[in-house]
């Protein structure tokens, strides 16, 4: 007689397979999952309510530490959103754009490879993980020579960007995204004839395209399951409409193998409009032509007493936005990453409420897992491409 | 931009429903009544194509009557447009609106995180339980009320621009 009895595991928040502070309260009976609570918040630092007390200009670091594996990508959201709402979006001028859209696909390529990185640990392929952190790392140093940081990068700003980049930049990335799809065929190499690997991730973690909209899953856990919906092609963005890329859906069978698929595609595709961004490269200025908005150049502020004051006051006191609210939504490497934020008028955000991508995309986790095998449930968070600093906010 | 097609089936549907109408930097809020909310949503998925659900979440408009704000987050997939919908709550001390989460399975967490973080429960919620804070947690942090430096201390004396 087998015993019917359902056991409590409590997996959590330090697990190092939940990447991060996820808590996972499991019913197993016996090696199946019947259950699975999610427990978050380990992570909350109010970055909404901080916002709140901070003019637009300082609620912008803030956004690095939501997504830190993709900070440009927060940075990139947070700006637009206020451009919006001031109504300067038409003032960006073309190379801001231009880089903005490189660095946003050069740290799609950072956080992918991340995740293809601890998901491919997680399922004890330990060599992927080498492979990866070796490429992570180098656009990682080019983050540092853009930005002046590694991770909380701080460099996309409200009317362009923080600077313009560093001599040889170009060549560099460019060097760099010629052999990317090399290392994406050593990734694959390891793993795709893998029969380890396809048998711990065909056929798991399955949810239908309905399911998975209905559960608001976005990005690549979304395109995975076949829905065909990329915001960058769709309601693009900073000049995405002017690139010519693919969005992949994987096999389109919305499991795990479906979604690593996908994932690897939208890799090479990074890769290829990084290339078709650095053709665009033209010189010209990098930030907004408004004064009230707009930093002024370094140069200025250091040799005119004009442009110290103009410094000074846009730091001081920042920049008010009318009455209203704005939502921009963007391809974050995890989903759609969106920004609310209504204005009263004053110069810091009224309410600011920020969509994050893993929030939602972790609630999917328990019909996900139902019914399958306790080890299948460290497959799915993979899959999932979670990072908790941006879920607990 | 001309009107959102949305706004004249909503408007068709429900007369007395829809309160307002707003456009700002093209995009439409239309605000509604919190009695109709269900209804609003299932006929905006089922009629009129919005079956994506991006963001659930409360403001809170302390002073003013309505004082809360929920606000709703659609998008079309097939059609790719957005939609906001606004219901405000005027109850001050217990401010409460029927759940969505029937409607598309994704509100079950944005509702739970508003109750948590702005006090606006949902009636006949599935869990509604906290969700960010810890359970024995006092007060809802998200309110204009509720001081930034955290319970029991001063509210924040510093300028604020």
């Amino acid at each position: 007689m087998a015993s019917k009895e359902i056991m409590t595991v409590n997996m959590g928040p330090q697990h190092p397979s939940t990447h991060g502070v996820l808590r996972l309260v499991l019913e197993l009976d016996g090696e199946i999952v019947v259950g699975v609570t999610p427990h978050i918040g380990y992570l909350h630092r109010g970055v909404e309510k901080l916002s709140e007390y901070r003019t637009y200009h300082q609620t912008l670091p803030l956004t690095d530490r939501l997504d830190y594996l993709a900070p440009m990508h927060n940075n990139f959201g947070y700006a637009l959103a206020v451009e919006k709402l001031l109504g300067i979006s038409d003032l960006i001028p073309e190379r801001a754009q231009v880089i903005r859209v490189m660095m946003a696909e050069l740290t799609r390529l950072k956080s992918h490879l991340v995740w293809l990185a601890t998901h491919a640990l997680d399922i004890g392929a330990m060599t992927v993980f080498i492979y990866c952190f070796r490429e992570r790392e180098r656009i990682m140093d080019m983050y540092e020579k853009v930005s002046g940081a590694r991770m909380t990068s701080n460099y996309i700003r409200v009317g362009g960007l923080m600077a313009d980049l560093p001599d040889g930049m170009e060549q560099e990335i460019r060097a760099f995204v010629d052999e990317m799809p090399r290392h994406v065929q050593t990734y694959e190499g390891l793993l795709t004839g893998n029969k380890i690997w396809q048998k711990r991730i065909q056929g798991v973690g399955v949810i239908g395209a309905e399911a998975a909209i209905d559960i608001g899953l976005s990005g690549p856990s979304l395109r995975g399951s076949g829905v065909d919906w990329d915001l960058r092609r769709d309601n693009p963005y900073s000049g995405y409409e002017n690139y010519d890329f693919k969005v992949p859906l994987g096999t389109g069978e919305g499991d795990t193998w479906s979604r690593y698929r996908a994932r690897l595609d939208e890799m090479l595709e990074a890769c290829k409009i990084i290339r078709q961004a650095l053709d665009r490269l033209k010189p010209g200025p990098i930030m907004a032509d408004a004064p009230k908005v707009s930093l002024p150049p370094k140069k200025d502020v250091v040799n005119s007493i004009e442009g110290l004051i103009h410094h000074f006051k846009i730091i001081s006191e920042g920049f008010k936005a009318e009455p209203g609210e704005v939502y921009v939504g963007v391809e974050n490497p995890k989903g759609e990453l969106g920004f609310y934020i209504v204005s009263d008028g004053s110069s810091h955000p009224y309410r600011m409420k920020i969509r994050p991508p893993s929030f939602v995309n972790l609630q999917a986790l328990p019909q996900m897992v139902k019914g399958r095998l306790l080890a299948d449930v460290v497959a799915v968070i993979g899959t999932l491409d979670i990072v908790l600093g941006e879920i607990d906010r | 931009m001309s009107e959102h097609a949305a706004v004249e089936k909503l408007k068709a549907k429900f007369p007395d429903g829809v309160l307002e109408i707003a456009e700002f930097r093209d995009e439409t809020t239309i605000t509604v009544k919190k009695e109709d909310i269900v209804a609003i949503c299932s006929f905006l998925k089922a009629e009129v194509g919005y079956n994506f659900l991006t963001d659930v979440c409360g403001v809170d408009y302390l002073g003013r009557t309505p004082r809360f704000m929920v606000v709703y987050h659609l998008y079309n997939l097939s059609t790719k447009e957005r939609l906001r919908i606004k219901a405000p709550v005027e109850d001050e001390k217990a401010p409460s609106i029927d759940t969505v989460s029937g409607v598309w399975a994704t509100a079950n967490w944005h509702e739970r995180e508003c109750w948590d973080l702005m006090g606006i429960s949902f009636n006949n919620h599935p869990d509604l339980r906290r969700i960010l804070m810890p359970d024995d947690w006092e007060g809802h942090p998200l309110r204009k009320d509720y001081p930034v430096q955290g319970p029991d201390r001063q509210p924040y004396q510093g300028r604020v621009s």
